[in-house]
C-alpha cells in the first residue's frame, strides 16, 4: 500500500506534468503541419539554446508569472477562483507607476511607497470580490471576470484623462532615475542588456513567505482546511467568511506585485510597455504547478520558456508565436485530466487494497 | 394581475418613460431607428452566448469556455465564407463552436475536471489557435471573396437582410417627427422592417425553439434534471452522461453562431480576438436572466444596448442618466411598497431600498451637474450592471441545483 501511494505521488509531481507537456506538443505540432509549416523548424526554434540576453528575458518572465501564479495559487488553496488577477495587477501596476513617478520620497522610499501602494490597490480591488461573496452570496467567479473589465476600462480613462502624453499613446509620468533598479548580473549575465529584474528577487519572497504561511501557520492551516473541507473547518471553529476575504485580501496583494519587477527595472513608466495578459497566465501556472510554490516555479519556468523562445518563430520560420498559447492552454487542460485520471487510479487502487485486507481478514476469520 | 399583463404593463412604461425622457432632453437618438438597429446588432451575439449557456447550465455543466468557443465560431466563419458561401460560413461558425464545446465536455463529463478550469483553459487555446490560424491561411488572401491580414479577413460576403418595403418607409418617416410615444413605437417597426437580417430573425427563432425544447419536452425536462438532480435522473434512467454531452455540444454550437454573427453581420469581416469579452458577457446576461430564456433576453438586450452606445454621441448617454435615475427611484417605491405588504421587512431588504434610492439621486445629480458622459464610462455600464443586480438580487437568482458539480456515472446510491 506504501508503494501505491509513492507511486501514486511520482505519478502527480512528475509524471503528470510531462505527459501533459508531451501532449501538447503533440497537438502543436499537428496545428503547425495542418497549417502547412514545418514541424522540424518549430522544434528548432523552440529548443535553440537561449542565448545570455534571451536567458535573462526568460528569467524575468519566470520572475512574473510565478508572482501571477502565486496570486491564483493563495486562492484556490481556499477553493477561491480569483480569476480577476487580470483586473487587480492592471489596476494596481498603474496605481505603483503613478506613485512612484509622482516621486513623493527620495529613491529607494519611494520603490516602497510604490509598491504598498501597488499592493494595497490589488488587495483592495480583489476584496471587492471576496466582500461581495461573504455579503451577498455573489460567485467570485463572475464578480471577478466583471472587475477585471472594469478595471481595464477604468485604467484606460484615467491615462487618456490624466496621463503624459507620449507619442501616439499615454502614459504615467516616468519614475525618477534614483528609483530606476539597474539589473543584476547574479554572476552570470551581462548587464549591458538590462540583466535580471532586481525586483524579480520579490518572486523567491513571496516564494518562501507563500511556503512558511501555508506550512507552518496556524492561519494556513485553517486556509488549507478549509479549502480541502469546508463543513469539518466550519465545526473546528474556522471562520470562513473572514477567510474567503483575507485569502482574496493577499491574492489581490501579491497579484499588484506582478508587474512591479518590469517597472523599475526597464520600463520606467505604466504605458506602452505594460505587458498585459500575466493574469490569465498566472492561473494556468497554478494549476500546473498544482499550488505549489515549487510547482509553480516550473510550471512559471515552462510558460517563460515557452513565450520567449516563439518570439524568433514569426522571422525564422514563418510561424506565428501565437502558437505557443495552444501549447499552454493544452498543457493546462490535459495536465488537470491526467491529475484527475491518476487520482481515481489512486483511489480505485486503495478501495482494492482495503478490499483485499479485508477479504484476507475475513478469511482468516473463518479459517 | 396575470403574468402576461403585468408583463405589458412593465412594457409599456418602459416605452412611455423612454418617450418622456427623450422629448424632455431632445436626445432623439436614444431610441432612432439608426440606435435600435445598432442595438440589435450588438444584442444578438450575446444573445447567442447566454442561450448557449443556458443550454449547458440547465444539464449542470457550467461553461466558461464561451468566450473561447465564440472565438472559434468567428474564424470558421470567416474561413468557409470565404471559400463558399455566408450560409455554409455560419455552418461552419456552428461547427467551430461544436468543436470547442466537444473540448470542454470531455475535460468536464467524462473526465470529471473543475468545469471553471476547463473553460478558462479552452479560452487560452481558442484565443491562441484563432491567431495563429488567422495568420497562417488568411494572410494571404486577397480575392473577390475577401481580402486578408495577419489579423484579419475583411471584404466576405453578408448573409441576406430583409426589408418591408411600404412599412419600413412610412416607419422610418414616422419615427423621423420625434412625436412622443407613437415615434417610438415607430422606431421599433422601423428596424424590425428594413434590412434586419436574416440571421438576427434565425438568433430569435433558436431563443423560441430553445425556451419550448427545454420547457415543454420530454428531452428538454430530462436534460434540466441532469441539471438539477443527476443521481435521481440516472435512477429514473436518464443517460445523465449523453444530456450532458448533447447540451454542452449545442451550448458550443449557439456560441459559435454567436461568433459568426460577429464576423459576418456585425462587423465587416474577421479579425483576432473579436470576441473581445462577449462570451463572458454572454454569461453574466444569463446569470442575469435568472437561467430562463425571458429573462437572459432582457439581460442581453440591456448589454447590447450599453455594448452599442460606444458609437453614439455623449449627449444620448447623457440623457440616459436621466432614465436610470428614474428606474432606480421605481424600483426603490415598489420595494417600498412590497415591503410594507410582506409586513416583514428584513434588514437587507432595507439596505436595498436605500441602496437603490442614493443611487436614484446620485444618478440624477450626474445628469444635473454635467453636460457629458465620458465614453469609457458607457463602455464599464454592463460590467457595473452585472455586479449591482448580483449583490443586490441574488437572493431572488435560482440556478439550477447540481450546476458546476462534477458527476460520475453510476454515483446514483
Amino acid at each position: 500500500m506504501r508503494t501505491t501511494a509513492l507511486l501514486r505521488k511520482i505519478a502527480q509531481v512528475v509524471v503528470a506534468p510531462l505527459i501533459a507537456l508531451a501532449i501538447a506538443l503533440a497537438v502543436t505540432s499537428l496545428v503547425v503541419v495542418l497549417a502547412g509549416n514545418s514541424v522540424s523548424v518549430f522544434f528548432e526554434v523552440m529548443l535553440t539554446p537561449p542565448s545570455q540576453r534571451i536567458w535573462v528575458n526568460i528569467v524575468n518572465q519566470t520572475a512574473m508569472l510565478f508572482l501571477a501564479g502565486m496570486a491564483a495559487a493563495i486562492a484556490f488553496r481556499m477553493n477561491l477562483f480569483n480569476i480577476g488577477i487580470e483586473g487587480q495587477y492592471t489596476l494596481a501596476s498603474y496605481s505603483g507607476a503613478l506613485v512612484a513617478g509622482m516621486a513623493l520620497f527620495p529613491g529607494t522610499l519611494n520603490i516602497l511607497a510604490a509598491l504598498v501602494v501597488a499592493m494595497a490597490v490589488g488587495a483592495a480591488w480583489a476584496a471587492i470580490a471576496g466582500i461581495l461573496k461573504v455579503t451577498r452570496g455573489v460567485s467570485e467567479v463572475i464578480s471577478t471576470i466583471m472587475l477585471n473589465s472594469i478595471a481595464i476600462t477604468l485604467v484606460g480613462w484615467l491615462l487618456n484623462t490624466y496621463g503624459d502624453q507620449y507619442g501616439q499613446g499615454r502614459r504615467t509620468t516616468p519614475i525618477p532615475e534614483s528609483s530606476q533598479l539597474l539589473g543584476l548580473s547574479l554572476g552570470v549575465f551581462d548587464t549591458t542588456t538590462g540583466g535580471v529584474f532586481a525586483l524579480s528577487s520579490l518572486a523567491l519572497i513571496v516564494g518562501i513567505v507563500f511556503a512558511l504561511v501555508i506550512n507552518r501557520s496556524r492561519f494556513g492551516f485553517d486556509l488549507r482546511a478549509t479549502g480541502g473541507n469546508e463543513a469539518a473547518a466550519v465545526a473546528s471553529g474556522v471562520q470562513v467568511k473572514r477567510m474567503i476575504v483575507i485569502a482574496m485580501l493577499m491574492s489581490g496583494g501579491v497579484a499588484g506585485l506582478i508587474w512591479m519587477p518590469d517597472l523599475f527595472g526597464g520600463a520606467d513608466y505604466y504605458g506602452t510597455p505594460f505587458q498585459s495578459g500575466l493574469g490569465f497566465t498566472g492561473l494556468a501556472v497554478a494549476l500546473l504547478g498544482r499550488n505549489r510554490p515549487l510547482g509553480v516555479a516550473f510550471g512559471a519556468l515552462l510558460f517563460a520558456w515557452l513565450s520567449v523562445q516563439a518570439n524568433p518563430l514569426g522571422l525564422k520560420a514563418d510561424i506565428s508565436p501565437s502558437v505557443v498559447q495552444i501549447t499552454q492552454g493544452v498543457v493546462v487542460l490535459v495536465v488537470v485530466v491526467v491529475y484527475e485520471v491518476v487520482r481515481r487510479w489512486g483511489a480505485a487502487a486503495e478501495q482494492r487494497a482495503l478490499r483485499s485486507t479485508l477479504d484476507g481478514a475475513t478469511a482468516g476469520g473463518q479459517a | 394581475m396575470s403574468k402576461g399583463s403585468r408583463l405589458l404593463l412593465l412594457g409599456v412604461s418602459v416605452l412611455v418613460s423612454i418617450a418622456a425622457v427623450r422629448v424632455l432632453t431632445g436626445a432623439h437618438e436614444i431610441d432612432s431607428p439608426g440606435s435600435l438597429r445598432a442595438a440589435l446588432v450588438a444584442t444578438c451575439p450575446i444573445l447567442l452566448a447566454a442561450l448557449g449557456g443556458l443550454w449547458s447550465e440547465r444539464a449542470g455543466v457550467v461553461n466558461i469556455g464561451l468566450e473561447g468557443q465564440m472565438l472559434f465560431g468567428t474564424w470558421g466563419a470567416a474561413f468557409f465564407t470565404y471559400y463558399y458561401d455566408p450560409y455554409i460560413g455560419l455552418l461552419g461558425a456552428i461547427l467551430c463552436g461544436v468543436f470547442g464545446g466537444l473540448i470542454h465536455a470531455v475535460a468536464t463529463v467524462t473526465f470529471g475536471v473543475d468545469h471553471i478550469v476547463s473553460g478558462v483553459a479552452l479560452n487560452l487555446i481558442a484565443l491562441g489557435a484563432t491567431t495563429f490560424l488567422a495568420e497562417a491561411f488568411f494572410a494571404d488572401l486577397d480575392s473577390e471573396a475577401g481580402k486578408g491580414g495577419a489579423q484579419q479577413l475583411t471584404g466576405l460576403a453578408k448573409p441576406a437582410s430583409i426589408t418591408i418595403p411600404g412599412i419600413s418607409d412610412a416607419a422610418n418617416d414616422i419615427a423621423d417627427k420625434h412625436w412622443f410615444v407613437i415615434s417610438d413605437v415607430a422606431s421599433v417597426v422601423a428596424v424590425l422592417t428594413t434590412r434586419i437580417s436574416v440571421v438576427t430573425i434565425l438568433v430569435f427563432i433558436l431563443l423560441v425553439v430553445t425556451a419550448l425544447v427545454l420547457w415543454r419536452t420530454r428531452f428538454g425536462l430530462r436534460l434540466r434534471s441532469c441539471g438539477e438532480n443527476p443521481q435521481a435522473a440516472e435512477s429514473v434512467g436518464v443517460a445523465v452522461m449523453r444530456h450532458k454531452y448533447i447540451a454542452v455540444l449545442i451550448s458550443g454550437g449557439l456560441a459559435g453562431l454567436g461568433g459568426g454573427y460577429l464576423a459576418l453581420v456585425s462587423s465587416p469581416g474577421f479579425h483576432t480576438n473579436q470576441t473581445n469579452g462577449r462570451g463572458y458577457i454572454g454569461l453574466a446576461a444569463m446569470i442575469f436572466g435568472n437561467w430562463r430564456p425571458g429573462g437572459i433576453l432582457v439581460g442581453s438586450g440591456m448589454f447590447g444596448y450599453t455594448d452599442s452606445l460606444r458609437l453614439r454621441d455623449p449627449g444620448t448617454i447623457h440623457a440616459l442618466l436621466l432614465l436610470v435615475a428614474f428606474w432606480l427611484m421605481v424600483f426603490a417605491v415598489w420595494r417600498i411598497v412590497v415591503a410594507t405588504r410582506t409586513a416583514n421587512a428584513a434588514r437587507t431588504d432595507r439596505a436595498t431600498i436605500v441602496a437603490l434610492a442614493v443611487g436614484s439621486v446620485g444618478f440624477f445629480a450626474w445628469w444635473a451637474l454635467t453636460d457629458s458622459v465620458p465614453r469609457d464610462f458607457t463602455s464599464m455600464t454592463p460590467y457595473v450592471a452585472t455586479l449591482f443586480v448580483l449583490a443586490f438580487a441574488s437572493q431572488r437568482l435560482r440556478m439550477p441545483a447540481a450546476d458546476g458539480q462534477v458527476y460520475r456515472k453510476g454515483s446514483a446510491g
